[in-house]
């Protein structure tokens, strides 16, 4: 299939920690999945590793991207290539404005030389800021320095949308923001929805899905996942704990 | 030792092409003062130049000064031992006067210069420029309106014999000849340079540029330069120089006085980008009397061994000083700069911002120097120095020496090293840069509030050397 994002018998470790076990995926372009699962089942790895970080090796598997093969690659290529992480933890770039910041993404994936339409650019970039509710001050200042968490979260999003990936994975977008905060980067997301781009949202809580609606939502346990289903499941799951995942699902 | 022989040209093929500054013409040189340094070395020089003898003269003591005292190896690095001072050329010319026009300027100079962008910049932002090849000055001129102010811009063989009465008096004073091992050296050999006189109350508005650039092979460049800034005069001066890259050793040795009298103001920038081989070992001071203002802003980028500390004498009451530098050591160099400031007038204010990085196996050394004697009042400085340092082996090292006397004066010292971290590389790179453009955001970012300090054109210069010395030092 060359318009899903295909993630088979995934291995990958840190060190000499197994951390993904067979793990596989499969997101169809246009869908919204999520991943929920307790803390240390390898949720954050899975971003990372498709992302190309270098602290972990993999050992086998495979993950195209509409047939595209990412594993392997450098993680600005497989940028590039259409997939785009909102990170837990966004690094701070001190001296280096948001507005430069995606500038320079974006004349990254431009042909070299090509002109750069700045007008264009910041009309974007303003209408976008809008939408996130952010201040236009805000571009001027250094991309998530001294940013409270709901800052830095949405600033994520505002690259999401300025980047327009075919594939994002945001892990635990949710993570520190208070329920405004919430609603508004949910929105964010929600306007990314589409025919042209699949999204795996990676969540602990069930409480972001009240706003980002999932098509189908997946439980993650030890390293792959143990259990499927429709948005119901992220109730289910709310519902009947963790405990239920460790009891019922993981020893299936 | 070559003849002094009559003015001659020839053109030439270019020689290399590999990038901006890396590229060099054949040499022929009409005046040539051989390999190695000694009494008739000077004497040469002296001839060459037509000069009085009062200044050969002041070039024969200042070589016995310079014979007489030792490289400091204790207290900066063992390197200065690898100079080898018996195989250097110390004067090459083409022979010509500098001329007026670009196109009187030899085809082969013409072509240098034109590769680094000079001749461009002149016509779009420059109220004057003077270029540098080897020993002597291609090419100056400057903006007619400035001329019928009186303002002078010349070298220091015409300012000297032309303009005694205004250059003689601060020659050498601002930087005595024993001042330091290689000002004894810049004072036995010195050429080229500029000699710039502001009167009183002229503000040039658009910078004075002038340009070195070294073609030749195990060469010294010794220019000279001395600025001086009458009583509520105003200039900005700014030089750039680059070399190409060989395999042996190149000296570039310069002596710079700066004279800010009663209410002046210098601005004086300095964009360095050296080759791997060049020792940049260079003695910067300017003087500022009552009111006046002297500001450093000094940009250290390639060479294999720098050593410059600006410093500022603070002279008169009120007077104020500034040092903003940037130095970016890569592999294998070594960026040995600071800032010196020497108080010596009630209600002096002083100024240090150093930011330095260190890639791969480079090495930066912040070397800093605050002077206020107890029987001052109301002075103050603000020091403050950021390392930034991009791998494992990169090194930083900080030597403020901070002495400040008496109860009405005042000190602020601030430092700082920060790491680019992997993850910070990664989040880049997520978005879709390269390691090399995520390493030179980084540093420019880490530099980006004293770059907008910058006329604007030398903060794109600025920008792109960054991002040239970075792409080239991943992988």
């Amino acid at each position: 299939m060359s318009d899903s994002f295909i993630i088979k018998n995934l291995n990958a470790s840190i060190g000499d920690r197994e951390i993904l076990k067979d793990f596989s995926l499969t997101i169809p372009k246009g869908e919204v999945h999520a991943i929920m699962g307790p803390n240390g089942t390898g949720k954050s790895t899975l971003a990372k590793v498709l992302a190309g970080h270098p602290d972990y090796a993999v050992q086998s598997g495979e993950a195209l991207l509409d047939g595209q093969e990412l594993l392997g690659l450098e993680p600005d290529v497989i940028a590039r290539a259409g997939l785009f992480l909102a990170f837990q933890y966004p690094s701070e770039i001190p001296g280096v404005t948001i507005a430069n910041f995606i500038r320079a993404a974006i004349v990254a994936r431009q042909a070299k030389g090509a002109p750069f339409d700045a007008k264009a650019y910041y009309a974007e970039l303003y209408a976008k800021m809008d939408a996130l509710k952010m201040d236009r001050t805000f571009t001027a200042r250094f991309v998530n320095e001294g940013f409270s968490g709901g800052e830095k979260k949405r600033c994520e999003i505002l690259q999401l949308m300025m980047l327009k990936p075919k594939y994002a994975v945001l892990d635990e977008t949710d993570s520190g923001l208070d329920i405004d905060a919430l609603r508004i980067v949910s929105e964010g997301v929600n306007r990314m929805r589409g025919p042209e781009t699949g999204l795996l949202v990676i969540t602990h809580y069930q409480r972001l899905l009240e706003y980002i609606v999932p098509d189908r939502v997946h439980i993650m346990w030890d390293g792959r996942i143990v259990h499927s289903g429709g948005k119901e499941l992220a109730l289910e799951l709310e519902a009947k704990g963790y405990d239920w995942v460790k009891t019922e699902l993981a020893s299936a | 030792m070559a003849e002094i022989d009559e003015y001659q040209t020839q053109r030439e093929a270019i020689e290399v092409d590999r990038s901006k500054g890396d590229f060099k013409y054949e040499e022929n040189y009409a005046f040539d003062a051989g390999v190695g340094l000694s009494p008739s070395v000077v004497d040469y020089i002296s001839k060459v130049k037509g000069e009085e003898p009062w200044i050969l003269e002041f070039r024969q003591k200042a070589l016995k000064t310079f014979e007489s005292l030792p490289m400091p190896t204790h207290w900066a690095t063992t390197d200065l031992e690898n100079i080898h001072f018996d195989k250097i050329r110390y004067y090459l010319s083409k022979g010509q006067k500098p001329v007026r026009t670009w196109e009187e300027v030899p085809d082969d100079v013409k072509a240098t210069f034109e590769r680094l962008g000079i001749p461009e910049s002149e016509r779009k932002f420059l109220a004057g420029v003077e270029a540098q090849f080897d020993s002597e000055a291609v090419y100056s001129r400057m903006k007619e309106e400035l001329e019928k102010q009186g303002v002078l811009f010349c070298g220091p063989t015409d300012g000297l014999r032309d303009h005694p009465e205004i250059f003689r008096r601060w020659f050498g004073k601002v930087i005595p000849v024993g001042d330091n091992k290689f000002a004894a050296l810049n004072s036995a050999v010195f050429s080229g340079g500029s000699f710039i006189y502001i009167p009183k109350g002229v503000k040039v508005a658009q910078p004075l540029q002038a340009y070195f650039r070294i073609n030749a092979e195990n060469f010294g460049q010794f220019e000279r330069t001395l600025i001086i800034a009458d009583e509520g005069a105003e200039v900005t001066y700014m030089e750039g120089c680059t070399a190409p890259k060989f395999e042996t050793a190149t000296l570039h040795s310069a002596v710079v006085e700066l004279v800010a009298l009663k209410g002046a103001k210098i601005q004086y920038i300095t964009v360095q980008n050296w080759s791997a081989n060049v020792f940049n070992l260079v003695t910067k001071r300017g003087v500022a009397e009552e009111g006046a203002e002297v500001r450093w802003i000094d940009c250290n980028i390639g060479s294999r061994l720098t050593m410059k500390y600006p410093g500022v004498v603070l002279r008169g009451k009120g007077a104020r000083g500034e040092v903003l530098s940037i130095a970016l050591a890569n592999d294998g160099q070594h960026q040995d700069t600071g800032a010196k400031m020497i108080h010596a007038a009630d209600d002096t204010t002083s100024n240090i911002i150093a930011k330095s990085i260190s890639v791969g196996t480079g090495r930066s050394t912040y070397r800093g120097l605050v002077h206020i004697p107890k029987t001052l009042k109301n002075c103050r400085n603000n020091t403050e120095c950021d390392a930034l340092l991009i791998n494992e082996h990169s090194r930083t090292d900080t030597y403020p020496a901070i002495s400040v006397r008496g109860q009405k004066n005042s000190v602020q010292h601030e430092a700082s090293v920060s790491k680019v971290s992997a993850e910070q590389i990664f989040y880049m790179m997520q978005r879709g840069l390269s390691e090399g453009e995520a390493m030179s955001l980084a540093v420019n970012g880490f530099v980006n509030d004293l770059v907008k300090e910058f006329p604007m054109e030398y903060s794109v210069e600025l920008k792109r050397l960054i991002e040239l010395q970075m792409e080239g030092s991943v992988g």
